[in-house]
């Protein structure tokens, strides 16, 4: 099963080709990863476009596609969900969510319990607690680093480096700091292969709309009492 | 007029989600979905809720626009994508799509300017634009003055609002009067029962040499008028002044836009946009147009609101002109000038 798995759900624009064979040994193609948090919307296709030339293969050689759904900022968020939208719409493949945190978790190896955390703007993390790499705990939770109880567990990804100070023990290796489409390929197709349901692809925004309904009109004569 | 080439038009620039199919001058089918239900009790369009909805609806959208023009994907020729101007959030979720059916069809990209797609949608309507021709597009997001030689290589600004636009006066007209969001089609709907020169409200930049707008002073006069009324315990006539600021608005837009026809030696006046729909203006604008001996052409309303038709009708004007398409990396310009029919 030839798949497409990116994410840009973080400063990172991440893309990869990833093949599952029939016993599930799992094969990148191609993959490729830039960080740059405000030109998701120009690098992601190019890139798409440039590893089908590296992995050989053309768009409508794939079977389908993983992206990640967040959490995430919203803007870089929405390039990846609907750049793989029409992509599955014109290809006619299906398309799964991957949670960025679960791809995150899934690249750091782990045997033992961590946390992984990215940045969510506005002085908060998005975050989730795994037991290992691939057994997350719970609901993926926005919150201040100060107010998080992290158990004093190791912390992993960018969420954690930027907030070290404040979080404390676990910090020293917060490595990977981004998501990378190569690992979110592989733990899409082994989830697939186990026959577990991935996620549609719908965002992860965790947040409301910042939206205020208006008061009354400000006067405009300001001797008006 | 098939061995034109298929034209998939996307806009997401602001609340509507807008696909379309053109070939020519020929609409062949289209589909909108608005997210202007989810913005009215914020009083205006929130960005971050255009943008959540785009990306539930685009590819819906795309579906519907093939299945009411009775075509496939396959079919498709070019994509032509609103590449600005208009809200960041929110081109990013169009010009994304735009690129993936680019790469999956293997097809050219075409991003252009949301501005002057307002003006090629007329072709759908009324047929090939004279050269040349000026344009008037208004609506809440927009309020300029163009004069277009033509539609994909040479289009020129002559003026533009330098505060609010005309759509967003008549909102925050509204408000005051506590008539619904969006402000256009509740005022003039009332207009019609009052009387324009009961009061007298001032016409911005009315006179003053340049194709320039100001709909800002208006607005606080209209505001102003309101708050005497309360004060001094009179009731408020809202037919009076719903008319008589429309007529304000409608005066210094037909005018100026009939002086720049004069002044350029041009015969052809486009009004687009979503308050094109107005009726006042329409009644003023065809009667300085008739004595101006100037051919009036606007668009049918579901035309000049914002859609994928007015996209996809120029995409169809700039591959007919030869120009190259865009590149993937493609970027979005919130203020893409409108001298760029095609963005770089
Ligand atoms: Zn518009």
């Amino acid at each position: 099963m030839l798949l497409l798995a990116f994410d840009t759900a973080t400063p990172a624009v991440t893309a990869a080709i990833g093949e599952s064979a029939p016993d599930g040994a799992f094969t990148l193609r191609a993959g490729a990863s830039s960080v740059d948090a405000r030109r998701h919307g120009e690098l992601l296709s190019p890139t798409v476009q440039r590893l089908t030339e590296e992995a050989g293969v053309t768009l409508a050689d794939l079977d389908a596609i993983a992206v990640g759904i967040g959490p995430g900022p919203y803007t870089g968020l929405r390039v990846g969900l609907a750049t793989a939208h029409a992509l599955a719409d014109a290809l006619g493949v299906p398309c799964h969510g991957v949670t960025t945190l679960d791809a995150l978790a899934f690249a750091t190896g782990r045997t033992e319990p961590f946390l992984a955390m990215t940045d969510a703007r506005r002085k908060e993390v998005f975050w989730a607690r795994y037991d290992d790499r691939l057994t997350r705990v719970g609901e993926v939770g926005v919150a201040r680093p100060a107010e998080l109880d992290t158990g004093g567990l190791p912390l992993v990804g960018d969420g954690a480096r930027m907030y070290a100070e404040v979080l404390g023990a676990g910090t020293a290796d917060p490595a990977p700091l981004h998501p990378d489409a190569a690992a979110m390929a592989e733990l899409a197709l082994l989830r697939l292969s186990r026959g577990v349901e991935l996620p549609a692809p719908n965002p992860l925004y965790l947040r409301r709309p910042d939206a205020v309904v208006p008061g009354a009109p400000k006067k405009v004569r300001q001797w008006v009492k | 007029m098939s061995d034109l080439p298929l034209i998939l038009g996307i806009e997401s620039s602001c609340d509507e989600t807008g696909v379309a199919l053109v070939r020519g001058c020929e609409l062949l089918g289209d589909s909108v979905a608005s997210s202007v239900d989810q913005h009215v009790r914020f009083g205006g369009v929130v960005p971050e809720v255009a943008s959540r909805a785009h990306l539930e609806a685009m590819t819906p959208t795309v579906r519907r626009a093939l299945d009411s023009a009775g075509a496939k994907l396959s079919d498709v020729d070019a994509i032509a994508v609103t590449a600005g101007p208009g809200l960041a959030g929110a081109l990013l979720v169009g010009v994304s799509a735009a690129k993936a059916y680019s790469m999956a069809l293997g097809k050219p990209l075409y991003g252009v300017n949301h501005l002057v797609g307002h003006v090629a949608v007329d072709q759908l309507e009324h047929g090939p634009l004279p050269k040349p021709a000026i344009a008037l597009l208004v609506s809440g997001g927009h309020t300029s003055l163009l004069l277009v030689n033509d539609l994909a290589t040479d289009v020129v600004s002559l003026g533009d609002t330098v505060d609010d636009a005309a759509g967003e006066a008549y909102d925050k007209v509204a408000r005051l009067l506590e008539l619904p969001y969006p402000g256009g089609p509740p005022i003039d709907k009332a207009a019609q029962k009052g009387n324009a020169k009961a009061m007298r409200f001032p016409r911005g930049k009315w006179g003053d040499g340049t194709y320039d707008f100001s709909f800002s002073g208006l607005k606080t006069a209209v505001a102003r008028h309101v708050e005497d009324a309360d004060r001094q315990g009179l009731p408020l006539v809202v037919a009076d002044i719903a008319a008589a600021f429309q007529e304000s608005v409608v005066d210094v837009l037909t005018r100026k836009a009939v002086d720049a026809c004069v002044e350029h030696g041009v015969s052809t006046l486009v009004i687009s946009g979503g308050v094109a729909a107005n009726s006042a203006l329409r009644a003023l604008a065809e009667q300085r147009c008739r004595d101006a001996g100037i051919e009036l052409r606007v668009p049918r309303p579901r035309l000049c609101t914002d859609n994928g038709a007015m996209i996809a009708a120029l995409g169809a004007e700039v591959v007919a002109a030869g120009l190259p398409p865009s590149a993937l990396d493609l970027a979005t310009d919130t203020s893409l000038p409108v001298e760029s029919p095609l963005a770089t």
